[in-house]
């Protein structure tokens, strides 16, 4: 039962050098996930920086409105949402994946079972949000929130997300240990977690509509599913995974965690159904009281974060712009962005905030602050294992974290804060209902800043997976040519350097010469 | 817990049950809603939108207008008015009871305000009690019929809504009944629209609105949708269509601007915008007569 004798004690022994030989240093579980990992990661990579630039064009409307007056792909409408489910369907689940197959191999200590699985999938999932963001940007949306992309799309990213949970499931199935480490609970519910939802939403919402506000209570149960429920178990599972990995100390405590299980999973999935929808009451009232009670879980993850790095080296709030500093920046991020979701679904609060800036605060906090953040962190510190060689800028990690963290508190927020000023003037009728845009526009301007620093950390992070994957193709492309060029070799010879090649690949199916 | 298996159970049964809660539940409950019947009335509410308005809720989505306006009205509670309709043959009684009742109710409350008043009264009051409470109301109403005055109950929506002209009531289920797909919003970064028809209903208005909204709402931040409108050079002709502008924001001379249809849609989607049948889940008393 002690959760200690889960760790993998081998964790820090591939920060070793850059080398010539690409296949030799990692660990043959670590590079059994190499390239689906690689084409995870550089989808996200990629689609992260395409949110954030989406997001800056939607932001600038607020700058000068007429900007792109005569483009009808960039008006408002179409970029706000394109950003939103580039970063979410882009970056977020693809790269909450990757994570999560490498967690299940390692804590299995075994390969990556069926690893071309996942290399065709990540493929299709990519090629699916392309689909839904220019659907989006060319006026194909579904005018649903965060389902926007039409059932072409949809389709692919649904496909796309079974294979890799057979993959995930098949990993999870050959582990040499019985007991589950916590992160299990929290990564295989979110495994049964999207493909449910999101099946849900698109046949009630997209392929046989149902009829009138129903459309409105399935929308907001799908929408909280996702951005609240499944983005917290796969974050919360990588920082329960990478929290004890990075402190050198047990996770505080198995129980604790177990505790955070249950409450997230049966509170956080009822939440979502504003107080002011056009609902029936008794819905309001179960999500107002489901987000009561799950200030339970919420605080249970401050204490366990609290707990476990309290006290080691680097520990507590301490900052040096290290992986670890990443996984605990969004950890406490995500805190705040719950908390904040709890108090919108207050009556006496949400009078205030409803329908003001302070709704996507919170979700661009969930979003970029919690999960971008956390995965970030987890990439930068696998990656170099999975690889067998170090990230080719070291430095830019603690750059980009010191870019992340600034950007994310003026994002977040000054939109948070402008939302509560808007909110303020918009309860009171005496005031103009101009007045309260004008009084969040000051903080949105100020936002964009926040904005751009954060873009800048993302375009550092997308050059480090970048150049690794560029550095990784080389080597290849290299030892294939050393492979064809050298002398045909005798028969035990070769049979000696399959061996040598079987091991250090891991049985190297996916490495194909 | 030992065995993924049951894990995967414990995630089954909490997401089920929120399923059943949020996903059957309202589809069986909303899933087969019926037009209702508008209060003190034979009509039923709502009727369909007529085609084009209909094409217009798909640009009306396309282009994701519900990114910043909603389409709900909120509503904190509902007051009562109390309108005298006749002042019966006896008037000073009728001033008395009201005075009577004034004490009773409001004693600290002694009022100044200028009250309309029935002609020919003696000064009857016509509303003599405004925004009370359905008791109060009724109380007032059995008293002024006891001294020979008619009267009756007008219902009012209160909030802060309401008082902004949004909206009579609030938004209920029944006003998205035909709505593919339904478009709530979430963020005012604009006006609510759920009544836009009835509160702005010249549709050459939301055409000029919608081609340059800073030249009629100053300091605007809506987006110019430019991009629903054509810009061409005056034939023999000007077109019927085109639309007038103030100087700084008239095409260049010769030029004039007319509406593609996608426009002239979306125009008649906003115009027909009125969430304005009272409904016996949100009453209201619709008034003509008040000042």
């Amino acid at each position: 039962m002690n959760p200690k004798e889960n760790f993998d004690s081998n964790f820090g022994e591939a920060s070793v050098p850059a080398s010539r030989l690409v296949t030799s240093l990692a660990s043959p579980i670590d590079a059994s996930c190499r390239v689906p990992l690689l084409v995870l990661f550089s989808g996200a990579a990629l689609w992260l920086v395409v949110g954030l630039l989406l997001s800056l064009a939607a932001v600038m409307t607020f700058h000068k409105p007429d900007m792109f007056a005569d483009c009808p792909l960039l008006t408002y409408g179409r970029v706000q949402p394109a950003a939103n489910d580039a970063l979410l369907y882009g970056f977020c689940i693809p790269a909450g994946l990757g994570v999560m197959l490498w967690i299940f191999a390692r804590l299995s200590r075994a390969e990556l079972a069926l690893p071309l699985v996942p290399v065709v999938a990540a493929n299709l999932w990519h090629f699916g949000v392309l689909v839904g963001v220019v659907a989006i940007l060319l006026g194909d949306s579904t005018g649903f929130v965060w389902l926007e992309f039409p059932r072409g799309g949809s389709a692919l990213l649904f496909a796309a997300f079974l294979l890799i949970a057979i993959s995930a499931v098949a990993t999870f199935g050959q582990r040499r240990e019985c007991e589950l480490y916590p992160s299990h609970w929290f990564l295989l519910a979110a495994l049964l977690w999207f493909p449910w939802i999101y099946s849900t939403a698109n046949l009630f919402l997209v392929a046989w509509p149902v009829r009138g506000v129903a459309q409105v209570a399935i929308n907001s149960w799908f929408a909280t599913n996702l951005i609240f429920v499944w983005l917290a178990l796969v974050g919360l599972g990588t920082a329960f995974y990478f929290l004890p990995k990075l402190a050198g100390r047990p996770l505080q405590t198995y129980y604790l965690a177990l505790f955070v299980f249950w409450t997230l999973i049966l509170f956080g999935s009822w939440m979502g159904i504003t107080v002011s929808a056009p609902l029936p009451a008794w819905m309001s009232a179960a999500s107002s009281v489901a987000a009561a009670l799950t200030l339970v879980p919420v605080l249970a993850v401050a204490i366990i974060t609290f707990k476990t790095v309290r006290g080691v080296p680097h520990g507590g709030i301490s900052c040096k712009g290290e992986p670890f500093c990443y996984i605990k920046f969004g950890t406490a991020a995500f805190v705040l962005s719950a908390l904040m979701l709890i108090a919108e679904a207050c009556p006496q609060i949400s009078r205030v905030i409803g329908f003001t800036w302070f709704g996507p605060a919170q979700v661009q906090l969930q979003i970029l602050g919690f999960f971008t953040v956390v995965m970030s962190g987890a990439i930068h510190e696998l990656l170099p294992c999975v690889m067998g060689f170090g990230l080719p800028f070291p430095k830019l990690v603690r750059l980009q974290h010191w870019l992340f963290m600034p950007g994310i508190v003026l994002w977040a927020g000054s939109l948070a804060v402008g939302g509560v000023a808007q909110g303020m003037k918009l309860g009171n009728p005496q005031t103009a209902f101009a007045d309260s845009t004008a009084a969040a526009l000051m903080f949105l301007r100020v936002g964009t800043t926040g904005l751009l620093f954060i873009l800048l950390g993302s375009l550092l992070f997308a050059t480090n997976i970048f150049i690794m994957t560029l550095k990784w193709k080389l080597a290849l492309f290299k030892s294939l040519l050393a492979a064809f060029k050298a002398p045909l070799a005798t028969p035990s010879a070769s049979a000696s350097l399959r061996r040598d090649r079987a091991v250090a690949e891991g049985k190297g199916g996916e490495v194909k010469p | 817990m030992r065995n993924g298996v049951i894990v995967f159970i414990a995630a089954f049964i909490a997401l089920g049950v929120s399923w059943c809660g949020f996903v059957l539940a309202p589809v069986m409950q909303l899933g087969t809603e019926k037009q209702a019947a508008v209060l003190n009335s034979s009509d039923v509410y709502p009727i369909g939108r007529p085609g084009e308005a209909n094409q217009g809720l798909q640009v009306y989505r396309a282009n994701g207008c519900a990114a910043c306006h909603t389409e709900q009205v909120q509503q904190s509670g509902f007051a009562c008015d109390v309108m005298i309709t006749s002042a019966g043959t006896n008037p000073p009684a009728v001033i008395a009871a009201w005075w009577r009742m004034q004490t009773n109710f409001f004693p600290n409350e002694m009022t100044q305000r200028f009250y309309s008043v029935i002609p020919n009264s003696g000064g009857v009051p016509q509303f003599p009690f405004e925004r009370v409470r359905k008791e109060i109301a009724d109380i007032a109403v059995e008293s002024f019929q006891n001294v020979g005055a008619k009267a009756e109950i007008h219902i009012i929506a209160i909030g802060p809504d309401i008082e902004r002209g949004w909206g009579l009531r609030r938004s209920v289920a029944e006003d998205f009944l035909y709505d593919q797909p339904v478009q709530l919003g979430s963020l005012r970064a604009g006006p609510d629209l759920a009544n836009v028809g009835a509160r702005l209903p010249d549709a050459n208005w939301q055409l000029v609105h919608l081609y340059a909204p800073q030249a009629l709402v100053k300091n605007s931040t809506m987006p110019p949708f430019r991009f629903l409108f054509e810009v061409r050079k005056i034939g023999n002709a000007p077109s019927p269509d085109a639309l007038q502008f103030s100087k700084a924001f008239a095409p260049p001379a010769g030029c004039e601007v007319v509406p593609k249809p996608e426009a002239k849609q979306l125009a008649a989607y906003l115009s027909s915008l009125r969430a304005d049948a009272p409904l016996y889940e949100a009453p209201f008393t619709p008034i003509m007569t008040k000042p």
